[in-house]
């Protein structure tokens, strides 16, 4: 297959040095620069989604050159902005309307193709809907396989990821030629958009039909911080007992702390609150300054998906929930007078 | 058009209750004596098919298919009880490791090509590796399309269309058949199986194979080097009210 041979013999000339010289991760290695990823970058109608560039940050992480990817209708603008990014080397391009949707019959080809084209070592994503729906076809091309969600990295083939909703975290080393990662974006936080200078060069474009249609979306209107990436969330959950409760309570305490908001999968399942809102091991991985929930009793896959904030604050009203063996601040009471108490006095200090 | 011929993959994973423990020398998660049962993304997955029959969707068969060790016959024996008309077990040994997605998804595409389905659905991820992945490398490797994260799942003629859940909301895409499908929990709600159907289910034929039978290269890309405890969140403090929440939260500059 083409790159690998190429590969497997950089690699092993690397592993021989490493016997001598274990941290061949630095930057300044003159090794690390056979080590080249290329990091796939998400766009929305000509708009870089700036949450993806956490591939980024993990690919700086991980040393060698950093290429960065876009495909889609009108995305020279989204290359020239990634352009900017600290840290990448080189932004390839793909124009094509057939890339929009990010359907991966086509674009898992294009990925592909690409990586065979530049000779890359890694290929890293975010591990959101999109990352999660293309990466491991194109893992499945490559015969490869993915590692994903990963939440650190201590060598260029050893990768840090948590299983079992979070309950435990494995260190798990790749032999393969071609790393396929997706990476978890709050564990690696975005750096600078300014003062990169990359060069932009247009991709590879086989242009592999797509058997699959696009037909619509329905996505959820917000004027409220990201959820994946705020610094403050409160999120609601079975507690509050109905839609119109969640309505009323929690928007207002989002707004007095300008957080997103979230809840539990009790909540969606009730219809509390709208799917994408979900935080846990089927729904959204969070880790804001302040996850202040109410109402949230604490279930593991609940967990998996906030225990890596910085400060958790919980109001509930049975002592005993779970919820509390993880809250840095516990507030044992009926939400239905905390919460808009809790509101009035956030306010009045702002 | 010819019936649907499903093949429903199906994992033997810990109980999503159970809190999971690791071995004492930090290299797997303790397995021995821990309750199993089917991972619960894979309960949508049969219950969907069943659904499809029971939407009068010509459905030809449902075949559930596991690879693991000899107990991941119960979950098959589940599936059967759900509604699953016979069922192929892949014998894994326990001692051999856990099989990884990509060469599930290998044995799965002979699987596919010995069987002659014409759909798969499978959960969108199993909840012990959280990978989310094999799904759509048998897409990638049968070159199918796919449809993962599924909400809704209509079939009409060689059409079917999927509701599927992204970031911030809901895509819908359409499709021709043969292809992929993964489950979302917004799909349905699984039926417990019945007293009865669980007798019934010990009748309907389960088929066991090794891995020998397939020429799929399994062997391990992956080596655990270690696996241990997440760092333990600090015991934290109860406070009396609001206004002590606020200005703990102060004093911890959360606020």
């Amino acid at each position: 297959m083409f790159s690998v041979a190429r590969n497997s013999v950089l690699r092993q000339a690397r592993t021989q040095f490493r016997l001598s010289q274990p941290t061949a991760l630095s930057h300044k290695s003159s090794l690390a620069r056979l080590l080249s990823t290329l990091a796939l970058l998400e766009q929305r109608e000509g708009k870089l989604n700036v949450s993806s560039l956490a591939a980024v940050t993990a690919a700086q992480k991980l040393g060698g050159s950093v290429t960065g990817f876009v495909a889609g209708s009108g995305v020279k603008a989204v290359a020239d902005e990634a352009a900017k990014v600290k840290g990448i080397e080189k932004v390839i391009y793909v124009e094509n309307g057939a890339y929009d949707k990010g359907l991966p019959e086509n674009f898992a080809p294009l990925v592909v193709e690409n990586i065979k084209k530049g000779g890359y070592t890694h290929v890293l994503a975010g591990h959101s809907a999109f990352g999660k729906n293309v990466m491991p076809r194109v893992a499945a091309l490559l015969d490869s396989q993915q590692i994903s969600d990963i939440t650190n990295i201590e060598g260029e083939d050893t990768f840090v990821r948590p299983i079992y909703a979070g309950n435990a975290i494995l260190t798990v080393q790749s032999t393969d030629n071609i790393k396929v990662v997706t990476v978890r974006g709050t564990a690696f936080p975005v750096g600078e958009q300014e003062g990169g200078s990359a060069e932009v060069v247009e991709g590879v474009d086989p242009k592999a039909e797509c058997a699959t249609e696009w037909i619509s979306e329905d996505l959820a209107k917000s004027d409220r911080p990201d959820l994946a990436t705020a610094g403050r969330v409160v999120s609601g959950g079975r507690g509050l007992k109905s839609k119109e409760e969640f309505d009323r309570l929690m928007p207002p305490l989002a707004d007095a702390l300008g957080a997103a908001i979230g809840a539990s999968r009790a909540a969606v399942d009730s219809g509390f609150a709208d799917n994408s809102l979900q935080v846990g091991q089927t729904g959204k991985n969070v880790a804001p300054q302040l996850y202040l929930c109410a109402g949230i009793s604490g279930a593991i896959q609940h967990l998996a998906g906030m225990k890596d904030s910085k400060v958790i604050a919980a109001i509930n009203k049975d002592p005993d929930a779970p919820i509390f063996q993880v809250a840095d601040v516990g507030l044992v009471g009926d939400l239905f007078e905390k919460v808009p108490e809790l509101t009035e006095k956030l306010k009045a200090q702002q | 058009m010819s019936g649907l011929r499903i093949l429903v993959p199906v994992k033997r994973v810990i109980d999503y209750a159970v809190k999971p423990r690791i071995n004492r020398a930090n290299t797997a998660v303790e397995t021995a004596g821990v309750k199993h049962s089917m991972n619960p993304f894979d309960e949508l997955s049969i219950e969907e098919a069943v659904r499809l029959r029971e939407r009068k969707v010509p459905v030809e068969e449902i075949v559930a298919f596991s690879a693991g060790p000899p107990k991941a016959q119960d979950v098959l024996r589940t599936a059967m009880a759900m509604g699953a008309d016979r069922a192929i077990h892949v014998t894994v040994e326990e001692n051999k490791g856990d099989l990884e997605p990509l060469g599930v998804a290998k044995l799965l595409k002979q699987v596919v090509q010995q069987e002659k389905s014409n759909l798969v659905i499978l959960g969108k991820q199993s909840i012990d590796d959280d990978a989310n992945q094999t799904g759509q490398m048998l897409a990638g490797l049968l070159n199918w399309p796919q449809a993962t994260q599924a909400s809704k799942v209509t079939v009409e003629n060689e059409d079917v269309t999927v509701i599927r859940e992204v970031d911030g909301g809901v895509e819908t895409l359409k499709a021709k058949l043969p292809m992929i499908i993964t489950t979302d929990l917004r799909l349905n709600e699984p039926r417990y199986a019945s007293l009865p159907n669980i007798m019934k289910a010990k009748k309907k034929p389960l088929v066991k194979k090794t891995l020998a039978d397939f020429e799929a290269d399994v062997t391990p890309r992956l080596k655990t080097v270690k696996v241990q405890e997440p760092p333990p969140r600090k015991g934290g403090v109860k406070v009396e009210d609001v206004d002590g929440m606020i200005g703990k939260l102060k004093e911890l500059g959360a606020l």
